[in-house]
């Protein structure tokens, strides 16, 4: 009885390893929804957006480079898709310990000077950004909403020039959006998400 | 008189002209080019991406300058591929300068992010550090999403030369 009650124990020690190392998302995945803070001090939800046809989750972030340098596309992604059913959630995964720029009260700075139209919520347990598997700031995931729950359809980059400095660049989450909005199904479902690592508390 | 004059000019400006001569030489590159770079079968490459901004990139430098220095009678080329964006050519030629880098030291030049990473490696995510060992005689290429300790780029090259 005991050995079976320490085989058990080491089962279940197996399966939380399993599905804290599961690596994320893929695509097809339903990603669960989440009650996160938003920089105006309501939680934020999912399930709070009852006519969205969709989601577009950015995980992004203050201080990074990457993410500064996607800020206005990120903006324009929510006046271009919020109104035809995807808006934009935005997520800051960053631990305000390890990167002080990613504070919620800079957060709360940062989205008011820029006018940010969509919510800028904080992670702070960083389960969420453990269970999509967020690698990098910025890191996208197209989420469309179905009977089964929020499926994703696309995960990676914002497009493939992040110093948008190459006009004919290829907007990846654009095409996938427009994608859904018509239909079709999305051509490219992942690539890279190229940027900052995510600021992970120390001894968590 | 004003002939003299013209020649302490001349001078000055030779003086003048040979102090950015010192400022370390980084040289934009595509994927292209940096193929072309390290095609050639007597030597063996070793390509390290980094960026100003990637502490444990920095970290990690001088142990590609040592490998360059203590190697330099071999045919091993250690080159230094920034990764830092395009518009940073200046800052990444400063940062070369005060750190007195001895390899050769490149700004990728990436009209497409996504189409450069992969043709480094399919496998790498983009993060940083990475670097890849070349050695066309053997035909091997390999590439690393990790840092090196000197002991362990030293086993590296001296695996693969």
């Amino acid at each position: 009885m005991k050995k079976l009650f320490a085989l058990l124990t080491v089962a279940v020690i197996g399966l939380t390893a399993f599905k804290a190392d599961n690596g994320g998302y893929k695509v097809g995945d339903v990603a669960a929804d989440f009650k996160l803070k938003n920089v105006d001090g309501k939680m934020v939800s999912l399930a709070n957006y009852k006519a969205a046809k969709g989601f577009i989750v950015v995980f992004t972030c203050n201080h990074c480079p990457y993410a500064k340098a996607y800020e206005s596309r990120i903006m324009d992604l929510d006046k271009k898709y919020a109104a035809k059913g995807y808006p934009v959630i935005a997520i800051s995964p960053n631990d305000p310990v390890s990167e002080p720029q990613d504070s919620f009260d800079n957060m709360k700075k940062r989205a008011s000077e820029k006018g940010y139209t969509f919510p800028y919520t904080i992670d702070e347990t960083q389960d969420v950004t453990r269970e999509y598997g967020a690698k990098a700031t910025p890191h996208v995931f197209v989420l469309q909403k179905t009977d089964k729950g929020n499926v994703v359809k696309y995960i990676g980059a914002i497009d493939d020039d992040t110093e948008n400095s190459n006009p004919n660049h290829t907007r990846y989450v654009e095409n996938a959006v427009d994608a859904l909005l018509t239909g079709k199904s999305v051509a490219t479902t992942s690539t890279k998400a190229i940027g900052c690592s995510i600021k992970w508390k120390k001894g968590a | 008189m004003k002939y003299r004059n013209f020649i302490l000019l001349f001078l000055l400006s030779t003086i003048g002209l040979a102090a950015p001569a010192q400022t370390r030489t980084v040289t934009p590159i595509t994927y292209q080019q940096l193929e072309k770079r390290i095609s050639n079968k007597d030597t063996v490459y070793i390509v390290n991406f980094w960026a100003t901004w990637c502490a444990p990139c920095v970290a990690e430098l001088p142990n590609f300058e040592k490998l360059q220095q203590t190697y330099k009678g071999q045919p091993v080329k250690v080159l230094l591929l920034s990764m830092d964006f395009k518009s940073k050519l200046n800052e990444v030629k400063t940062f070369a300068s005060k750190r007195k880098l001895i390899s050769e030291v490149y700004l990728a030049d990436k009209p497409s992010e996504q189409v450069f990473i992969d043709q480094v490696d399919k496998n790498w995510s983009g993060a940083l550090p990475g670097t890849m060992i070349v050695n066309a005689q053997k035909g091997i290429r390999k590439f690393y999403e990790k840092e090196f300790t000197y002991d362990e780029l030293n086993k590296l090259y001296q695996t693969n030369k």
